[in-house]
């Protein structure tokens, strides 16, 4: 079945099984592999990335059901340039990750949640980001990452 | 993990999407998917066809309507939980919106889908049969309405037949007191016993994940109804149920925990 969707940016058209999960259709097909799988049972957030604006798990999502959306990835937050987003930013200065499996999933969580509240306590932010995991327990500096992100883009 | 090999259709209307579940004997409808893919991908569900609804803008609203607030199944439980007129006229159904699952999932996830699916351990079930919601359903011969009472029927399993769509349902307005009170260990979980109280002139009790549907606490209803103490209803909240035991709780723990959670509901509704 032939899907077309924006992703990053960019126009993609693939022909895939209507049982194309959407993280294997940007992992395998379109060949952008830094959104981990995780779990894969939608519990670890691994796998996070935008669908239209907002932080959706791409391994509980079929490719089809996002054909004509706009996606992004890990890969596309960063501008053009190269530079970083501030959240990648503040994830590199605030040490926001240990072994970094999660990192993709909790940077793209993290900028959605930020869209929804753009000034978040530390109580808020450890629950907007309930939904990723992050097995070195790293949790202190992901959140005074998000945290900095927060103050930073609000400047 | 991905689901075995299925037909998919997406749907331009309520109308298509019941024919194409008339001329099926297992065809599946999908919204959010929340619930199915995840059954899809552990191999328990295994449609022939997913007739994908997801788009169907026509399904997706939250409208006041004087006594009550009706809501289009497609609603995601994000719109729930961010709706002014549900925080004003519904307000625990914008709370438990809020309490499934995460972010992420809430994005997606919706309120019909989570209904249709009818599991007794989710949040959204159990708010609705405490709400004394009443379910909308269409097919080919036409409309009926379901009171949230008859609606689930067993594990997984609900009043609708297959060929129908949940398409609305419709909230009586709520003028007294309420309280959800979700427990659970780990974060993002479902509830490993949950109770939706809402005061609207009677007092309604529901519990989550006491049975493999939503289920009332009948005998605390009536106590609390005609007079009896917090404490005294509190106690009989199991009374004539029969709860699971698995990994996260024995039948006696969950027992003790509705009797726990439905009195603090009860204190939180009545304060």
């Amino acid at each position: 079945m032939q899907v077309t969707m924006t992703v990053n940016g960019q126009t993609v058209s693939r022909d895939v099984e209507p049982r194309t999960l959407l993280v294997h259709f940007l992992r395998d097909h379109v060949g952008l592999t830094g959104t981990n799988v995780g779990c894969d049972t939608s519990s670890c957030g691994a796998c996070t990335v935008h669908v239209n604006g907002e932080a959706v798990k791409s391994c509980t999502m079929l490719a089809v059901q996002a054909d004509g959306q706009a996606i992004t990835t890990i890969e596309g937050l960063a501008s053009a340039e190269g530079e970083l987003h501030p959240m990648q930013k503040a994830f590199q200065e605030n040490h926001g990750l240990q072994c970094g499996f999660c990192t993709p999933g909790m940077v793209m969580a993290a900028t959605s949640f930020l869209k929804e509240n753009p000034h978040p306590t530390e109580a808020e932010v450890r629950l907007g980001l309930e939904g990723n995991l992050c097995r070195c327990t790293g949790y202190h500096n992901i959140v005074k990452s998000v945290l900095a992100a927060a103050q930073a883009m609000g400047e | 993990m991905f689901p075995s090999a299925f037909d998919y259709v997406r749907a331009g209307s309520v109308a298509e999407a019941i024919s194409i579940l008339d001329g099926s004997e297992d065809a599946k409808l999908i919204a959010g998917g929340h619930s199915l893919l995840p059954l899809m991908k552990l191999r328990l569900a295994a449609p022939s066809t997913l007739v994908d609804i997801g788009r169907l803008s026509e399904l997706d609203f939250i409208e006041d309507r004087g006594d009550h607030v009706a809501i289009g199944a497609l609603t995601r439980h994000r719109d729930l939980e961010t709706s002014s007129v549900l925080k004003q006229s519904v307000p625990i159904l914008a709370h438990v919106a809020g309490e499934v699952g995460d972010p992420a999932v809430r994005h997606r996830g919706t309120i019909g889908g989570s209904i249709a699916h009818g599991d007794g351990a989710s949040d959204l079930p159990a708010a609705v049969l405490a709400l004394d919601a009443t379910m909308v359903v269409r097919s080919a011969s036409g409309e009926r309405t379901v009171p949230a009472t008859s609606f689930f029927k067993g594990f997984l399993e609900t009043d609708l037949a297959q060929g129908e769509v949940l398409t609305e349902i419709r909230v009586p307005k709520v003028s007294g007191g309420w309280s959800y009170k979700k427990f659970n260990r780990r974060a993002q979980d479902w509830a490993i016993v949950g109770v939706a109280v809402v005061r609207n002139g009677s007092t309604r009790i529901s519990l989550v994940n006491m049975g493999s549907t939503p289920l009332r606490a009948s005998a605390s209803e009536n106590a609390i109804n005609q007079g009896a103490s917090i404490e005294e209803a509190a106690n009989l909240a199991s009374e004539g149920i029969d709860p699971p035991s698995d990994l996260n709780a024995s039948a006696d723990y969950r027992r003790h925990l509705a009797s726990v959670l439905v009195r603090r509901a009860l204190q939180e509704a009545s304060a």
